[in-house]
């Protein structure tokens, strides 16, 4: 043979053989997978199934309905109600949550950062029932100055905060802003931990060059770390929303729960679904739990539509992010 | 940013170089932030001026009262002032680095409070009920809603929280886990879907979790309220917890130790079970504790699924079986101080568990955040 045939020096064909307890492992750790599309299936098949007979009778007017009593009852005072709350709470926790995560990714010092951002964890991991007795039994009576003074001097111009039974005392409590002040306790530390998340993705060379033209930090921050990160953000206040609209105990302990949409937010009494749940399901009947399974399937929806919108804002701003530079 | 306008000539040799520095000038550090004698002056004389300030306008000129009130004013006039303050001496930049040093200072300080807060107020509340050591002993079969705190307690609602967390945590921990690997050792475009829908699965109201299990294993398949079935909906809201942070665990495993093992000959599956597991283990096991952390105080899936009873019942398989989400729950809101003061050491108990496995996962794992296990 002659040494410049070559044709015979081809590489070797690799291949890669998948053993049958290859193969067994991978379907394995695909059916495990796949468990969360069967668990997320599930549970809307069965909120449908088992809510399917309460809306057969309330029909269309599931929707309009206010009241919630036995035989007619629907979502349209309730649904409202709760998102006034995750309104209210969206109000104090984002100002709170996006300082805080502005000190935590560029002001703090190295030491102090890691401890936070534990704190932070932590405090995502108090349970809520504990941030309801904190605002049943501390937070209620002593915000009350300050709820009737809102709403004195305050409510006459703005009309959302005016009460309408302002002399006697109990008018100012168990209401929405009570409630959502609670739950913007609950949802700071997600909001917080997310959007720090993308603050401190900034890219490097951004901020340098910043610094490099003389920029003080919060210019730098204003001008690299908040833009890049926008898209971060609006996906973080998403996420506690959806958190705020779905905070059972908390909201269940401190409101005393009325039918009608409370446009006054200072004003006693508010509701949500998840506390309408948890407040009637021990006194209902089959239709009735019916119901209420059919107010859970709506709370599902709506929680899954805000998060997966959510997180595909924030997915697709940091692949943005990262072709950018 | 404004691009600087008095830039130097950079044209080499078109200007003669100084010949040395001013010999005289002994070199100065240059310091770039750092706390100096006039800004703490400034930082506290706003501090200090704006109570006063706030004082007065609270206690002598407004009609005003109320705890809330006075900090929320001390807060902003403190702001105000501090930056009129700042304005004084320095420019409008500086002064306004400043005031967002302050406010971003304040805000994390709040938060630390708040959280300072929670803790020290259960504890504070809890403690009356709690420092009887029948309270660790006893359930509520034999005391009433009127019987002193020295008699009855928690005890059903510990078993109960223990059976259930260690049922939900058999559960979900090799799902979740199974579900962690395949997200970053087989990964494909199904496991993008998966998780997307593990995030979504997440942020699932744990109310929803337990109508789920409500309507799945009481109303369908016609079980009774029990342990077992709180321990199901709990493990819906432990696992995707614990998908997400042994993920971010799984994927700090440097891919340089898999392909040794894959050069060793080994498969796929000896490559995850005796190299990336192993390596992850202690990253795997705060993953699992934090989960476990954020399942113990889950109140509503319990409340909806276990049912309520005062003996302690010590099979979760059968009966109503209480826990100490659902005793806080059903005590607190009673009218009597006795019981209300049992909720609030009940509370403390959970929060205590809670904090215990919150600090062994950070011991054990370090951080567990994006930036990594140290």
């Amino acid at each position: 043979m002659a040494p410049g045939e070559a044709a015979e020096d081809r590489p070797r064909r690799i291949v890669a053989p998948v053993t049958p307890a290859d193969r067994l492992f991978r379907s394995g750790l695909r059916a495990a997978g796949m468990s969360v599309f069967v668990i997320m299936g599930l549970v809307a098949l069965f909120l449908l199934l088992r809510g399917l007979q309460a809306l057969r009778v309330a029909g269309g007017s599931f929707f309009t309905q206010t009241a919630w009593k036995p035989g007619s009852f629907g979502v349209a005072s309730v649904l409202p109600d709760g998102v006034m709350i995750a309104v209210v709470a969206l109000l104090i926790a984002v100002p709170v949550s996006l300082t805080t995560a502005v000190f935590i990714s560029e002001y703090a010092p190295l030491w102090l950062r890691s401890f936070l951002i534990s704190l932070v964890d932590l405090m995502a991991a108090i349970p809520s029932i504990v941030y309801g007795l904190w605002g049943l039994v501390f937070l209620q009576p002593n915000i009350v100055g300050l709820v009737r003074w809102m709403a004195l001097h305050l409510g006459g111009f703005l009309p959302f905060l005016h009460v309408p039974e302002a002399d006697i005392p109990s008018s100012y409590t168990s209401s929405t802003f009570i409630a959502g002040v609670v739950v913007s306790l609950m949802i700071t530390p997600y909001i917080t931990s997310l959007s720090r998340e993308v603050m401190s993705q900034a890219p490097r060379g951004e901020r340098e060059g910043a610094y490099a033209l003389g920029s003080t930090r919060w210019g730098m921050v204003r001008s690299v770390v908040l833009p890049y990160s926008r898209g971060g953000i609006v996906g973080a206040v998403m996420i506690g929303f959806g958190r705020a609209m779905g905070e059972t105990i908390a909201v269940a302990l401190i409101i005393s729960p009325n039918f009608s949409v409370t446009w006054h937010v200072l004003q006693n009494g508010a509701n949500s679904i998840p506390s309408l749940i948890a407040l009637r399901f021990g006194e209902s009947d089959d239709l009735g739990l019916s119901a209420l399974m059919a107010a859970g399937l709506v709370l599902f929806a709506l929680t899954l539509g805000v998060n997966v919108l959510a997180s595909t804002i924030i997915s697709r701003s940091r692949t943005g992010a990262a072709t950018a530079d | 940013m404004a691009t600087t306008t008095s830039q130097a000539p950079v044209e080499s040799g078109a200007e003669p170089r100084p010949e040395a520095p001013a010999p005289a000038a002994p070199e100065r550090r240059i310091r770039v932030g750092g706390l100096t004698g006039p800004g703490v002056a400034s930082l506290l004389g706003a501090l200090g001026g704006s109570l006063a300030l706030t004082w007065l306008l609270y206690e002598r000129i407004l009609p005003l009262s109320g705890g809330q009130g006075f900090l929320l004013a001390w807060f902003l006039l403190f702001n105000a002032l501090y930056f009129l303050v700042g304005r004084t001496q320095w420019d409008p930049r500086t002064a306004r680095e400043n005031s967002v040093r302050a406010l971003a200072v304040s805000a994390g300080a709040l938060v630390v409070t708040m959280i300072g807060f929670q803790i020290g107020f259960v504890a504070w509340k809890g403690w009356d009920a709690a420092h009887h050591q029948n309270f660790y002993t006893q359930d509520m079969e034999h005391s009433g809603a009127l019987s002193p705190l020295d008699s009855g307690g928690a005890f059903d609602a510990i078993v109960g929280t223990l059976e259930q967390l260690g049922l939900a945590t058999l559960f979900s921990v090799p799902l979740g886990i199974a579900t962690a690997v395949y997200l970053s050792e087989v990964g494909g475009r199904a496991a993008r879907a998966v998780r997307t829908v593990v995030e979504a699965m997440t942020a699932l109201p744990s109310i929803v979790a337990g109508l789920f299990v409500l309507g799945v294993v009481i109303l369908t398949l016609g079980l009774q309220k029990s342990g077992f079935a709180a321990s199901l909906a709990l493990s819906v809201m432990m696992m995707p917890i614990i998908t997400r942070a042994a993920e971010v665990v799984l994927r700090l495993v440097p891919g340089t130790l898999r392909e040794a093992s894959y050069a060793l000959g080994s498969s796929h599956w000896r490559t995850v079970w005796t190299v990336v597991l192993p390596t992850a283990r202690r990253g795997l096991v705060t993953a699992v504790l934090l989960g476990m952390a954020r399942g113990v105080g889950e109140t509503s899936p319990v409340l909806l699924t276990s049912g309520f009873t005062s003996h302690t019942n010590w099979n979760p398989f059968s009966d109503h079986q209480v826990s100490l989400p659902l005793y806080i729950w059903n005590y607190v809101r009673q009218p009597y101080p006795y019981m209300v003061a049992r909720g609030f050491a009940a509370a403390m108990a959970l929060m205590g568990i809670v904090l215990l496995l919150f600090v062994t996962a950070r011991l054990l794992g370090g951080r567990t955040t994006k930036e990594g296990t140290r």
